[in-house]
């Protein structure tokens, strides 16, 4: 794992320091809210339905023990006890104060962690494949590349006023378990011909009022130039992305308009430019900063062997758990989707657990993963039973991972501001429904995502079910969509018709889950079926 | 209008700045304001003629006028840039990076607050336009 | 009827002006029409207030009850944690809300 040196932690503190300020002037009226606004924005503070809320970053989604630990100590410290982790890697407080936002800033510094970024017009934290370093498909572990565009992104001075906010993903596999090209720069670590290492640049993607998949605008900048290449794009977006309309502001509104040719067009002239400007960091910090995430002393000869007389664990074993590039290794999934349960909520307990556990049995290791569940990537086959005896003591072993019950929700009306509808107590009664009709697991992989609203930050886009909602005349109401896929067959989904009620919508997903049932052929997920067979018998089951 | 804050020895120069339009016009000027959707590309054949370039930020928000500076800096301009308009103590040093060494805030800032804001950073982590080393190139000197 | 409200500058808690003060619980507020904007300028320019703004509301069995349900989640806490309202020993409290 990345690991700072007096440098990174010196840039960390001066962060604190400057936030303790801003706050200072805040609080004595030296700054409007006007102002103080993008300031505490780009350290993760927002405004919120009940307090300040804090989104604190977790570059690419990794973290150790000691980490996974102070996040518990936060929540119980200064909010009310649980955190809620969200699509983007990261974990959110609700319940947070003004006074006290700089000591958290300051606990979280001390463990090598900061809330730098995490909101606000300029590069986020960056994301990649929660599998990274463990799958057994992966072409090398992307994380060192996500590194090095988190050093390059923090701070920048040209694009901390960017139109609108930047998300970037880092993947090396060609199975896509970050939702890479809904960014608006997702990469893929690539090998050419010559078998060199390079990356291929997609650019212009999102979710949100206009969503789009983004088209490759380069498939290979040798790793030399990558943050040059990105230097590119972020200026032709900076200079020429709307600023005159909030809602079009996003690069993929850019690449939309101009074209990907023309786009592209632009960002090569710009990079031939900063070519010779010299903005690249040495080869030797890529190497320098690859160390860190060299395999740990994987045990030689491990075995595979699983005693599954147990039907509970076996069945966790088949759902949670997934193929390891080690023999006798799995990467385990900690899912925090328990039936009727808060998508992406953890205690303080529940963390402090999670991080006990990734001493004992994965090296110190835990990732976040896009679907607000933990990972905890280096297991032995031959310490899953214990480790699953532990989770499920503490209700944290549900063996759902990718099934109907394992449902993305936002935060949606009961925490967000922006909020049309609820969007948990949603996920809260369909995970009962199938739970107690039971049919969670002859349904097979079906992701069902859900947002309040249409910023879309639980992915409906995106899922093989996806659930939106709106505000019907001051009442909640909510849209079904079908067809979504944030993986490597990344799609949209398209809605189904006319909206729903809080109880309808539940009947809804389980209507079309029946004509999924009626219709598969072999082998197919629901999503597959729905692909052969189109939006209309979904359509006539559920409006008639 | 709040004072200016300069950071060279030179004379100021003394004209009002125009238009990039009117500049491009008029042979003799040799001030220069950009606004946001200025190309600041268009000034690149004129450069040696030029003294003062002033990059105007109606908002804070918009961002466009750091590019247009660090654009002017790669390009060898080693006149006064100055930053004028809504110019807050909190991205003095962001533009101090990009390469002003002037700047002319629509409303005073506090003399501390400034001092502080140019002292905060220890070190930076990538390159722009003025001349500290970047962290990733100290680590390997 | 109209009420202001806001967040706590310090603490983010959300707040009800009373007429004479802010108050978290929402059986305190006052009546705005017609002073409403008077009052938030003056109460945000004194930072007893952060980002203020009025709502719609009647009267329901002696206490006001904001018409939207933005405002009604906002005003005891998430629907979700009965356990973190302001109110967490009457669950029925959720009948209110929605
Ligand atoms: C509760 C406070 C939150 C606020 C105010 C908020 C605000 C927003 C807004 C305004 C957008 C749309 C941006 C655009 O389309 O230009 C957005 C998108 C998004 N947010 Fe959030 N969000 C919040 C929480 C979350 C949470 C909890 C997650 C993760 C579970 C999240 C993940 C995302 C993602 C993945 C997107 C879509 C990215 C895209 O537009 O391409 N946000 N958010
Ligand atoms: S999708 Fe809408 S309701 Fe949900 S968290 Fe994002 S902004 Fe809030």
């Amino acid at each position: 794992m990345y690991q700072y040196d007096q440098y990174d932690q010196a840039m960390v503190d001066a962060r604190v320091e400057e936030f303790r300020d801003q706050a200072r002037r805040r609080l004595e009226g030296k700054l409007t809210e006007a102002q103080f606004t993008p300031l505490r924005l780009k350290n993760g503070l927002y405004l919120q339905l009940h307090a300040y809320m804090l989104r604190v970053a977790i570059p690419y989604g990794t973290l150790d023990s000691r980490q996974m630990h102070a996040l518990a100590d936060i929540a119980d410290k200064y909010d009310r006890g649980y955190g809620h982790f969200t699509t983007r890697q990261n974990i959110q407080y609700n319940w947070i104060k003004l006074e006290e936002a700089a000591d958290i800033l300051a606990d979280l510094a001390k463990v090598e962690m900061h809330a730098i970024q995490t909101s606000g017009n300029c590069i986020r934290n960056i994301s990649s494949d929660h599998f990274a370093g463990a799958a057994a498909d992966e072409l090398v572990d992307p994380r060192p590349y996500a590194e090095i565009l988190r050093q390059w992104s923090s701070f920048h001075p040209e694009f901390n006023y960017l139109p609108r906010k930047f998300k970037i993903a880092v993947i090396a596999s060609d199975t896509d378990r970050a939702a890479m090209r809904l960014h608006d720069i997702g990469i893929q670590i690539v090998q050419n011909d010559a078998g060199e290492l390079g990356a291929a640049f997609y650019v212009g993607g999102g979710m949100g009022r206009t969503p789009m998949i983004a088209p490759c605008i380069n498939p290979f900048v040798p790793l030399d130039q990558l943050v040059t290449y990105s230097e590119a794009c972020l200026r032709v977006y900076n200079r020429y992305g709307r600023r005159d309309n909030k809602f079009k502001a996003r690069i993929k509104i850019l690449v939309h308009e101009l074209g990907a040719e023309e786009y592209t067009r632009q960002v090569e002239e710009e990079f031939a430019h900063l070519l010779e400007q010299g903005v690249e960091p040495p080869f030797a910090e890529l190497e320098r900063i690859r160390t860190f995430f060299e395999d740990p002393l994987f045990e030689a000869g491990a075995s595979s062997d699983i005693d599954r007389s147990d039907p509970d664990f076996a069945l966790w074993v088949d759902r949670n758990t997934v193929a390891h590039k080690a023999d006798g290794y799995v990467s385990a999934v900690i899912s925090l989707k328990p039936v009727g349960g808060i998508p992406g909520d953890a205690t303080a307990e529940q963390m402090h657990l999670m991080a006990d556990l990734a001493k004992d049995y994965s090296f110190d290791e835990l990732r976040v993963m896009h679907t607000q569940n933990i990972v905890l990537p280096h297991v032995r086959a031959a310490d899953l039973h214990a480790l699953w005896t532990a989770l499920d003591v503490a209700g944290l072993g549900a063996p759902n991972l990718d099934t109907v019950e394992d449902i993305i929700a936002c935060p949606g009306l009961d925490y967000c501001s922006l909020a049309n509808a609820r969007s948990i107590p949603v996920a809260q009664r369909i995970s009962e429904r199938f739970a107690k009709t039971g049919k969670t697991e002859t349904l097979g992989q079906l992701k069902l995502k859900i947002s309040g609203c249409i910023n879309a930050c639980g992915h409906h886009h995106a899922g093989h079910i996806g659930i939106l909602g709106v505000d019907r005349k001051g009442v909640e109401n909510y849209q079904l969509l079908l067809g979504g896929s944030e993986a490597e067959d990344v799609s949209l989904a398209k809605i189904t018709g006319p909206g729903f009620d809080e109880h309808g919508i539940v009947d809804a997903v389980e209507t079309v889950t029946t004509v999924y049932e009626r219709e598969r052929e072999d082998g197919e997920r629901f999503l597959d079926t729905y692909r052969r067979i189109g939006m209309n018998p979904f359509k006539e089951a559920l409006y008639g | 209008m709040a004072e200016l804050l300069r950071y060279r020895d030179d004379e100021t120069v003394d004209h009002p700045a125009v238009t990039v339009d009117a500049f491009l016009d008029q042979s003799n000027a040799n001030a220069v304001r950009i606004e946001p959707g200025d190309d600041a590309r268009d000034l690149l054949p004129h450069l040696e003629r030029v003294a003062l370039v002033e990059v105007n930020f109606p908002a804070f928000g918009d961002g466009r006028g750091y590019s247009s500076a660090r654009i002017l800096r790669e390009a060898g301009y080693d006149g006064e840039l100055r930053a004028v308009g809504d110019v807050l103590v909190d991205q003095l040093a962001y533009m101090r990076r990009c390469g002003f060494d002037a700047f002319e805030p629509d409303q005073q800032l506090d003399k501390d607050d400034v001092q502080a804001a140019f002292d905060r950073w220890p070190d930076v982590y990538q390159s722009a336009a003025d001349d500290r080393t970047p962290i990733w190139t100290k680590r390997h000197a | 009827m109209r009420l202001l409200t806001g967040n706590d500058l310090k603490t983010g808690a959300v707040t009800w002006w009373t007429g004479s003060d802010w108050s978290i619980h929402v059986e305190d507020a006052a009546d705005v029409t017609g002073s409403e904007d008077e009052t938030a300028r003056r109460e945000e320019a004194a930072r007893r207030v952060n980002a203020p703004y009025a709502i719609d509301a009647e009267m329901q069995d002696g206490v006001p009850r904001p018409t939207h349900i933005k405002e009604r989640i906002r005003t005891l806490g998430p629907t979700v944690r009965p356990d973190l309202t302001l109110k967490p020993a009457e669950p029925d409290l959720g009948n209110w809300v929605i």
